[in-house]
């Protein structure tokens, strides 16, 4: 559904969503803010129904037969929904139906009362066996990774999401402990991480910044201070980025 | 046996407790429900305050912790779903004018109506007392995900304080249930002569669907309770999967999935939220009739639409799970159920307007709020489908847009609901064996009902900018947390005190409706009978002990030919011309 | 004439249809086929929904008795949602595992081998359903009722009470045989926490028990009635409410019982 001419300006609107920078972002803004218009066009026009009709002289005889009154409004009304659920259903099923590409960085993502840690697999992209037993966030190995797995050696915990921009990455939600919701306001993205699931979720950011991650799902008393940060770099930068924690991992 | 013979009456408090009357039951449990939201908008009032002034503490408790934030959640989500929202509608008025309108005396199993009230106030008062547990009262919310309420350690007050709401929920559940059982059996045995099913008030349709819907989603409520009650105390793992780690502690011998729970409490949870709108929408058609002096405009894709609503309500569940886990395809099936249900409740709207469409209403105080029913349901009802998709519930959800969307249906529309039934059947409701039934006054009704409707407004619209900035839902401060989070938080902080001062405003706004119900119950001035010209058998004249009511047509029959001055109310057989 | 008297057949025959006539356009159907003959008797009817055509009254002579039948039809279903989800939760479990720590898929369900007392126990509660039944009809025996409506005694209750006693005192025997299977499990070492397939089972036995012990009590408090209680009418319909629980108790332990048994 491309916007005509005159609803661009309107769809451009953003306000009050904050600045969006996923690759997905700007299709699920337009589409939500076209949402948003009908809602409230179709919500002033019950409105102005409502108020023309009490203000009205009353009328005398028959009202009008049902197939104007109802049937045709409910069959626009169909349509329109139908539309828009057409639409978001596309939306979705882009970002949700196919898993990510099969090159994008994989990253593990960790909530657990009250902190997000992420987990990069090191130079050989596999991820080290972890077990809720080693988990010991003061002794520096908050996921609990298994030492006596050589692959988790080389394993980089941080507590700071850093991603390349332009590239996809594929993020495993992980919850210790109780469900916790995995959300990226600025990415437009949101997955609870239910324990004892494995649930992935992709995207691809595009802008260079700092963003904010938080919980969105009510996890205990410090559920609102459930924060981390995403540091989208440039690839060079990121590349350096994780060649300096690789040098800080391996012993 | 020989009869036993009094000499004198039973005392006030026999009578009170023993009652079977179905209108004194009503009663109860009307005051019942008065006690639950005055609670509950307490509740709320202090967790507004607390967002938007943190420093501020309790007087006798010290500063609000963020727990005792999540309880204030916690109880207010609890008292209003439950307390205020399923048994006001439904039992309150349901027992009080549900037997007028089908023209019976009794409901069908009046000793069980007292039992389930009874139930009910035990349930209120086990939650109440949740609050007093050492601990604390729960913080997982109304809805009670695990594993945070299946593990005692996972946060303070998930001990003692969780059981107790859960007890109180089974006993809620049960009574709940059996209410229903009574409603169904009363509307299809017990309706009098030539009131057949086209001709019952859409109050009672409302009434009987909401029932039927009650029926079939507590008893799995009181399931999944049952199931986490299991988890929590007889070391089974129906929710908490294995290798759960709380804190230090691995819980979970077994394979539990908390996705489960969703699932189970969902499937009650939709069917609640519609059981808490039905009767509401059946009052708000034949109140706009009345008012309007016009026949209902499509009576029977009304009666349709209701069942419809009803039946697709049990199927819609899942589009509260779309980002919890489940298989995208599920979410896509479950987002074209829920943009269905979006036709059968844009007929009722349609509907409506139809009816008032150049009509010169009479605008009592209960046809304003049945108005106002119109715009808040609509206001609320568009964002439905919004968060229908879920590409953009991705977004959305758990956010203030949510808040703002079901408040503004449940909380608004739905008690607008209620107000106008206070409004509307107040001589019902205010009729004694000693005393006639009175009306309330119609000039404090008229404020109460500006100022709550001007009130709900500026409450919750500004709720959707909030939420599309980000703000999420359960937060205990918005303040005071670090890193980037606390730049996205900071952009949601300019509205909080706009949004609090207007549920201050709404809270007040109250105060004429209270004013107005302890003047007008102690008004000593009878309603004239059938005040608002209506044509259902709630206003019909009392028959003789001997004498049976009968219905003649449907109601709502309204002759054009005088503005709708003429009518024929049901009770009324045809009578030569005319 | 009272309630639940069972009435005279011939006055519960429906009415005969008028006779179709191909020349009377009104009342017949021309041979092409119409709607039914509309009511035309006086009374509010007429919506060819035959309200005022019930026997001996707008609502029969059962009404009390039908009141009270689907007052209790309504809580079964009730109930039966509440084993469905008990059920559904069984089958979600049994097939759901998790990815351990080797990025295998575990599933941990080990079927409960269920003790062989359980077989016993249904066959107890299929009898106890015979017996509940005999006792039932008893109540509905027509002379008796009328008998006993005329105060000549009260054989429905003198005939009834044993089966019911019986009834009541088979299910106490299944009870008692459930309460053996758990002790046989727990001395095996199978207890409620041990593995997800026992928490299914005893949440399901147990909850089942709980329901057959309020039967027991609905059957002791019918026994009750039938003692104390003034009216035929009342005594029939507590006997028939209580029995067709504890049919419905019987029917929901069958689909458990095969669930237990077969689809672990």
């Amino acid at each position: 559904m491309a916007p005509t001419p005159h609803a661009a300006p309107l769809l451009a609107l953003r306000w009050p969503l904050p600045a969006d920078a996923s690759a997905h972002g700007p299709s699920l803004d337009q589409h939500l803010i076209l949402n948003l218009w009908i809602a409230g066009g179709l919500l002033a026009l019950v409105h102005v129904i409502l108020l023309v009709g009490l203000l009205s002289r009353r009328r005398v005889g028959e009202p009008k037969r049902s197939w104007i009154v109802e049937y045709l409004p409910l069959s626009f009304l169909v349509l329109l929904f139908a539309g828009l659920a057409i639409q978001a259903e596309i939306l979705w099923a882009a970002t949700r139906y196919t898993g990510a590409d099969p090159a994008a960085l994989q990253v593990e993502v960790t909530g657990m009362q009250f902190a997000w840690y992420f987990r990069y697999p090191g130079p050989d992209a596999v991820f080290g066996r972890t077990a809720p037993k080693l988990v010991a966030p003061g002794e520096g190995n908050p996921v609990g990774i298994d030492p006596a797995d050589p692959p988790g050696a080389d394993d980089i915990v941080t507590s700071e999401l850093v991603l390349p921009a332009g590239r996809e990455v594929d993020l495993r939600l992980h919850a210790h402990d109780v469900i916790h919701g995995f959300a990226v306001p600025e990415m437009r993205l949101k997955q609870n991480a239910v324990p004892g699931e494995t649930i992935h979720l992709h995207f691809t950011p595009t802008t260079p910044g700092t963003y904010a991650i938080l919980c969105t799902q009510l996890c205990g008393a410090g559920h609102y201070r459930m924060q981390a940060n995403l540091r989208v770099l440039p690839p060079a930068a990121f590349a350096a980025w994780l060649a300096s924690k690789q040098t800080g991992a391996t012993p | 046996m020989t009869p036993i013979t009094r000499t004198s009456a039973p005392s006030f408090l026999r009578r009170a407790i023993c009652t079977t009357d179905h209108r004194a039951i009503g009663r109860q449990y009307l005051v019942l429900a008065l006690i639950s939201v005055a609670i509950g908008t307490v509740l709320s009032l202090l967790m507004r305050l607390h967002l938007t002034w943190p420093e501020i503490g309790l007087p006798g408790h010290g500063p609000i912790l963020p727990e005792d934030y999540l309880t204030l959640v916690t109880f207010h989500g609890t008292l209003m779903v439950f307390y205020v929202l399923t048994t006001a509608p439904q039992s309150g008025f349901g027992n009080l004018i549900l037997p007028s309108q089908i023209g019976t005396r009794h409901m069908a199993f009046p000793r069980l109506n007292a039992a389930a009230f009874w139930l009910t106030a035990t349930a209120l008062a086990t939650l109440l007392s949740a609050t007093f547990a050492p601990g604390g009262g729960p913080i997982s919310g109304w809805t009670a995900y695990p594993p945070l309420s299946a593990v005692a350690s996972a946060g303070p007050g998930q001990a003692l304080g969780m059981d107790l709401w859960l007890a109180s929920l089974a006993l809620f559940s049960i009574a709940t249930t059996i209410a229903s059982v009574n409603t169904l059996t009363t509307v299809i045995r017990s309706r009098c002569d030539g009131m057949t099913w086209e001709r019952l008030p859409l109050t009672v349709w409302g009434w009987f669907t909401a029932a039927l819907l009650s029926l079939l989603a507590f008893s799995v409520l009181l399931a999944a309770l049952l199931l986490l009650f299991c988890d929590r105390h007889a070391g089974t793992s129906f929710f908490i999967p294995s290798g759960d780690l709380v804190g230090r502690t691995l819980h979970g011998g077994g394979n539990g999935s908390p996705l489960l729970w969703l699932h189970l409490f969902w499937f009650f949870g939709h069917p609640e939220v519609y059981i808490a709108i039905l009767p509401g929408m059946g009052l708000t058609s034949m109140i706009l009739g009345n008012f309007a002096r016009r026949r209902i405009f499509g009576y029977r894709i009304m009666i349709a639409t209701t069942l419809l609503i009803g039946f697709l309500g049990i199927l819609v569940w899942g589009h509260h799970m779309f980002v919890a886990g489940l298989n995208p395809f599920a979410g896509t099936a479950f987002s074209i159920s829920t943009m269905a249900i979006a036709v059968p409740a844009a007929a009722k709207v349609l509907s409506w307007l139809a009816t008032i469409w150049r009509s010169r209403p009479e605008y009592k105080t209960a046809m304003l709020f049945a108005l106002g029913f119109v715009s808040l349901f609509v206001a609320g009802g568009l964002t439905g489908p919004v968060l229908a998709q879920p590409i953009l519930d991705q977004y959305l959800h758990n956010t203030f847009f949510v808040v703002a969307h079901f408040h503004l249906i449940m909380a608004m529309a739905g008690v607008f609901g209620l107000f106008a039934a206070t409004y509307y059947w107040f001589p019902q409701i205010s009729a004694t064996a000693n005393r006639p039934g009175r009306l309330m006054s119609e000039r404090l009704g008229r404020i109460h009902f500006w100022g709550t409707l001007i009130g709900a407004y500026a409450t919750f619209l500004p709720m959707h900018i909030t939420g599309l900035e980000g703000e999420p839902r359960h937060y205990a401060q918005l303040t005071g947390v670090p890193g980037q989070a606390g730049h996205l938080l900071a952009t949601t902080i300019p509205l909080q005190a706009p949004i609090t001062y207007a549920a201050l405003f709404l809270a007040a706004a109250q105060l004429p409706f209270l004013l107005n119900l302890a003047l007008s119950l102690r008004n000593s001035k009878p309603a004239p009978p059938n005040p608002w010209q209506a044509t259902t058998l709630e206003w019909a004249p009392e028959p003789s002990p001997d004498e049976e009511i009968a219905a003649y047509r449907v109601p709502c029959s309204y002759h054009e030919g005088n503005n709708g001055a003429t009518f024929l109310p049901q009770w009324v057989s045809d009578v030569s011309t005319e | 004439m009272p309630g639940t008297l069972t009435p005279i057949d011939t006055e519960r025959r429906p009415q005969r249809r008028p006779e179709r006539r191909t020349d009377d356009t009104d009342h017949g159907d021309g041979g092409n086929g119409r709607r039914p003959p509309t009511d035309k008797r006086t009374g509010g009817g007429g919506d060819n929904d035959n309200w005022n055509d019930r026997p001996q009254g707008h609502r029969g002579p059962r009404e009390k008795l039908r009141r009270y039948r689907l007052g209790v039809f309504f809580a079964l279903a009730g109930d039966m949602m509440f084993f469905v989800a008990i059920v559904s939760a069984f089958f979600v479990s049994q097939a759901s595992g998790h990815f351990d720590a080797y990025n295998n898929y575990i599933n941990r369900w080990l079927p409960t081998a269920i003790p062989p007392v359980l077989w016993l126990n249904t066959a107890v509660l299929v009898v106890s359903s015979v017996t509940a039944e005999i006792a039932r009809r008893r109540m509905f025996n027509q002379i008796d009722a009328m008998e006993e409506w005329f105060g000549l005694g009260r054989p429905t209750s003198r005939r009834a009470m044993p089966w019911l006693v019986a009834t009541a005192f088979l299910g106490l025997v299944f009870l008692a045989g459930q309460v053996l299977a758990w002790r046989q499990l727990h001395l095996q070492g199978v207890f409620m926490s041990s593995n997800v397939s026992s928490h299914f089972f005893f949440l399901i036995t147990g909850v089942h028990g709980l329901h057959l012990v309020l039967g027991v009590a609905a059957l002791i408090g019918a026994v009750v009635g039938l003692r104390y209680s003034s009216q035929v009418e009342n005594r029939q319909i507590i006997v028939d409410c209580s029995v067709w629980y504890w049919h419905s108790m019987g029917v929901f332990w069958l689909f458990l019982f095969t669930l237990l048994a077969f689809f672990q």
